[in-house]
Order: structure tokens, then sequence, then C-alpha cells
């Protein structure tokens, strides 16, 4: 357990460290002074604001995206028979399977063909709809009773008016779930946001914090500025793990085992 | 067809007054007989179709289209001019995949990717079985506490994640030089040297994914019906015993997933060596997806990248399919 937060607590706590307290030995855990200074000197080096927005952005927009489309096929896959379905489904089954990085060249090619590069558009339809959201949502639609839909129909609801306003509160916690789910992976999502921005103003806050940490010439080969770095990419998805933790490991449980 | 309200045989329907004008209901009445599965469900294309549309555009265009282009690219000669005109790329056979099985680099950075799996993948299922044998045997109400910090390298970003580590391993004022230091011991440079800086990076990634191995088998563990370790409590059995014959025989699904899951991201390694040691010293942690991702975004020869970019998938398809017979077999 100490093993596993270690490194946490060495991350937060070198950040407020003074470079005598950085470069002590024996190792110095909790700083004799406090300071501020690692900070003030990365916000003249990167616009955190900036890549705090861009990825607060993506994340928010990809996450509502993938809500809306994922439940939807999982609606369609699970409660509604049309021809068609069985393929559908295989094929999202299948590109469960295919890694990510597959695609990386032909989609770089692509999206500056399109003139794409260095737009938040870039960063966001690549992953509006993930097929681990359609399974995930598949499953839980599946539990809803036929007879609640039916009746509804029989009532006159059209299909629309039902998926929305009867099968999307029912799975409410699968929502929460998968919000979660694709929110942090948003956040942390390294490669493409990479690739697809050239320019320092579109960066993810990842993106900032490796590009700025693979030159060291940047820093002056301060530790405690890149310890700074960490801890503002770590501190808000941490807090909204251990908030919301309990969601969080369910559905790993969940999708995990069906 | 914008919305369709079907209505069983026989029922009035009484949308018809309402949204008169709108697709009038198909499928109604085509319900198959009793027998075959799914005959609750009547069929409806317009709404099944409306419903799937929007997933399929952009799953088409921003998966499907690039795994075929993908293929298609690793026969070219794909280079930064081509970009502009990809139709313009030289069609050159088999070629990059000739040219990749005699690429010291590539050779070396599949051996490197092995290596990682290699180690890597059973040292974070054993860890994460053991974590969650644990965390199961009651905690108590130090639970969320274990649960967060075993799962909170999961959930923060690699990118930051590699950066401490890289300051833990730092030879000069690092963590473990401190802590060595102490004891009179001097650190050695583990990123630095050839022979320490693959252990270095399997270790950080066993910190880092033990976690979701353990919620999983948590979820595993959970499901056991404890009658069923009662009974074995009853019969004499010891910890050990109970752990080997009733704990790892009802967790196979879940190991199998575990393990499937936990070799396909290992075999993808790539953000750790990115950001701790650029595949240095002298490419001992060259990987073939960083090798890729050099080849092409820094080379531009993504023709040739392509190739390695199935070459990585092959593997991955091949060892997936062999973990699910090998383990598959065992469960019988």
């Amino acid at each position: 357990m100490i093993v596993m937060i270690a490194p946490f607590l060495w991350m937060a706590l070198s950040a407020f460290k003074s470079e005598k307290d950085l470069g002590a030995s024996p190792t110095v855990w909790i700083p004799d002074e406090w300071t501020l200074i690692h900070f003030e000197k990365l916000v003249k080096l990167l616009d955190i604001g900036a890549h705090f927005f861009n990825s607060t952005l993506v994340a928010v927009v990809v996450t509502v995206c993938n809500l809306v489309f994922c439940s939807m096929l999982g609606y369609a896959l699970a409660k509604l028979n049309f021809a068609g379905k069985r393929p559908v489904f295989a094929l999202v089954m299948c590109a469960l399977m295919v890694p990510g990085n597959l695609m990386l060249m032909p989609m770089f090619v692509m999206v500056s063909k399109m003139g794409l590069i260095d737009s938040y558009a870039a960063l966001i339809l690549p992953f509006a709809a993930g097929a681990f959201g359609v399974f995930l949502m598949r499953q839980f639609m599946t539990a809803i009773p036929d007879e609640l839909l039916e009746a509804a129909r029989i009532d006159g609801a059209g299909e629309w008016f039902i998926f929305w306003r009867i099968a999307m509160p029912l799975v409410k916690p699968a929502l929460a779930t998968l919000a979660i789910f694709t929110f942090l992976q948003s956040w942390n999502n390294f490669l493409w946001p990479l690739v697809a921005t050239n320019d320092a103003d579109k960066y993810t806050l990842p993106v900032a914090l490796a590009t700025f940490a693979i030159d060291p010439t940047k820093t002056n080969g301060s530790n405690g500025v890149l310890m700074a770095g960490a801890f503002l990419v770590v501190l808000p998805v941490l807090l909204v793990f251990i908030l919301l933790q309990r969601y969080f490991t369910q559905g790993i449980a969940t999708a995990g085992l069906k | 067809m914008a919305t369709t309200t079907p209505s069983r045989r026989g029922v009035p329907d009484r949308t018809s007054k309402v949204r008169s004008g709108a697709g009038a209901g198909t499928g109604t009445g085509r319900r198959r007989g009793p027998g075959l599965r799914r005959d609750r469900l009547s069929v409806q294309n317009g709404p099944g179709w409306l419903f799937s549309t929007p997933f399929l555009v952009l799953f088409l265009t921003f998966m499907a289209v690039p795994i075929i282009a993908t293929f298609l690219m690793s026969f070219t000669e794909f280079e930064l001019r081509n970009v502009a005109d990809p139709f313009s790329a030289e069609f050159i056979g088999l070629e990059n995949y000739t040219r990749l099985f005699e690429d010291e680099k590539f050779l070396t950075s599949l051996f490197n990717t092995f290596y990682f799996v290699v180690l890597g993948v059973p040292l974070t299922v054993g860890a994460g079985l053991f974590a969650a044998v644990l965390l199961n045997r009651g905690v108590g109400r130090m639970r969320t506490v274990f649960r967060v910090g075993f799962y909170a390298p999961v959930v923060t970003s690699i990118v930051a994640v590699a950066v401490v580590w890289r300051f833990v391993l730092d030879p000069a004022d690092g963590l473990i030089s401190g802590l060595a230091s102490e004891v009179g011991l001097k650190s050695p440079d583990f990123l630095g040297s050839n022979v320490l800086a693959m252990p270095s990076l399997i270790v950080m990634a066993v910190w880092r994914n033990l976690g979701t191995a353990m919620v999983l088998f948590l979820a595993g563990l959970q499901g056991i019906p404890t009658e069923v370790r009662e009974a074995a409590r009853l019969d004499g059995a010891g910890i050990w015993q109970e752990f080997r014959s009733i704990t790892v025989p009802l967790l196979r699904p879940t190991m199998l997933y575990v393990s499937v899951m936990t070799t396909i991201g290992f075999l993808n390694v790539f953000e750790e060596p990115f950001v701790m040691t650029e595949g240095g010293p002298d490419n001992s942690t060259l990987t073939v997806s960083l090798d890729m991702y050099k080849e092409g975004f820094s080379y531009f020869h993504m023709g040739y990248a392509s190739s390695m970019a199935y070459v990585l998938f092959t593997i991955i398809l091949a060892v997936t399919l062999l973990q699910l017979r090998l383990l598959k077999d065992k469960t019988k």
C-alpha cells in the first residue's frame, strides 16, 4: 500500500519543496520550507489555463457524444429488432479488440486532408463514439423489461420518446459509469492529441506536460517544476475519482464480467 | 422515416391522429411465431437504423476506413509528400514487410515488447490477484482507502505518472537514490542503463496496471458463494488449499479476461518508454509502438510504419487467440 501511494506523495510534496530540499541527501520528505516557486515558474513556461481548458472542453464534448450515441445504438441493439442488427453487433465486438494505434497513420492523413489538424474537431470526432460504450449500454438496456416499452408503444409513444424518456432514466447508473470512464480516458489520452496538434495553443494538458518534460532545457533540469506540472495534471482527476470511485470500480467490474 | 409508431395488431393506433404525416408504422404484424427467439420484439427497421446511424457514421469514418487504409498503406512507399495526395503513393507490394524482418531496430523493438509482456503480464496479474485476495479477506473500514490507493495509478495520466517515476528513479536526487544513500548504498542510474532501463519500466507498468486487475478479481471473488468457502473450511482446508482448489478454479473466467486484456495493453506499450527514455539507451526500451510512432511521425515513413502496425496487430490477434485457447482448455 505504501509502495502504491509513495510516488504520489513524493510528487505532491516535491512540488512544494525548495531547490535545496529537492537535492538534499538524505532525502527530505516534508519540505523544510513550503514554496510555490515551482508553480510560478510553471505558469510562466506553460499556458496551463489554456491547456486545462482544451482538455476539459474535449473531454466534456467527447463524454456527451458517447453518452448519446452509444446509448442510442445500445438501445437499438437491446430493444429493437431490425435487419442488419447482427452484423452491426458483430462490428462493435470486433472494434473492441482493435488496438487504437493501428489507425494512427491514415487517421493523421485523413484529418490533415480535411484540414482539421490543430482543431478541436480533430481531438473530438475520432473518440465521439466508442465501441466499449455501446457494449456497456447494451448490457444495461437489455435489463429493461420489454413490457414497459411495449406499453409505451401501445400508448402511442414514438420510439425516440421511449428511448429518451423511459429507457435513459432507467439506466442512469450505467450512464454515470460510462461518463466517468470516457471523461478520464479522454483527459488522459495522449498519443492522438500528440499527433493531431502542432500548435501549442491546442495542446491538451498531458501533451503539454510531455513536450515540456522531454526537453530538459525548458525546465533547466528542475524536477520541482516538473512535479508541479504533474501535480496539476493529476489532482483534478484524482479528486473526481475519489469522489466517484464507487461508480467507477462497479463499472469496471460490470463491464469486465459480462 | 422519422418516427414510426408500431402498434400491435388489433390495437387501435391512437397516435395516427396526433402524428398524421409521420412515418407509418413499419414492421407491425411481422411478429415471428412461437419458438423463434426474440418473438417479443417486432421488426422495426426504421427506428433501428435511425438509432444506429450516428454511431455507425462516426465509426466507419474514424475506425473502419483507417483500418483498411493502414492495410493498403502498408504496401506502399508512403512519405511526407504523399500526405497531400494519398493516391500518389507508390505501390511496392510486400517490400515493407520483408524489410521489417531485416531491420535490426525493428527486431530489437519486437524483442523488447515481448520482454515487457513476458515479465510484466504475469507480475501484474499475480500482484492484482494477491491484492484482491488480501482486500477481500477483510480490511474492513480501510477498504475504500485501499481501493483508492491501488486504483489511483490507473486513473491518472500516464504522462504525469511517467514524469513522477523519472524523478523517483533519478540517480542524483530521486526517491530511491535518497533511500539507498541512507543505508550507505549508491543507487544505479536505472534509466540510463541498457540492462536496468527495461526492468524499471516494467516495475512501473506493474504498479500502474495492477489496480485494474485487482478490481476485476475483487468482483470475481465476491461472486464466489461463501457457502463454498465455508464447506471447504469445514473439510479442513487451509488458507493455501482453499486458495488453490476453490479461489483459483472459480476465478478462471476473470483470470482469462484479465490476462487477455493486460496482454493486449502491454503489447501496445507506448507512453512509458516515450516519456521516460524515448526508447533509449541504445534502443534498449524501444517498443514496437514507439518504433512505429518514430518511423511514422519523426521520419515520415508512414507506409513502413503501417506495416509495423499490422505486424503488431497480427501478433496481438495471435497471442489473444492462443491465450483464449490455452486458458479455456484448462477449465475443462
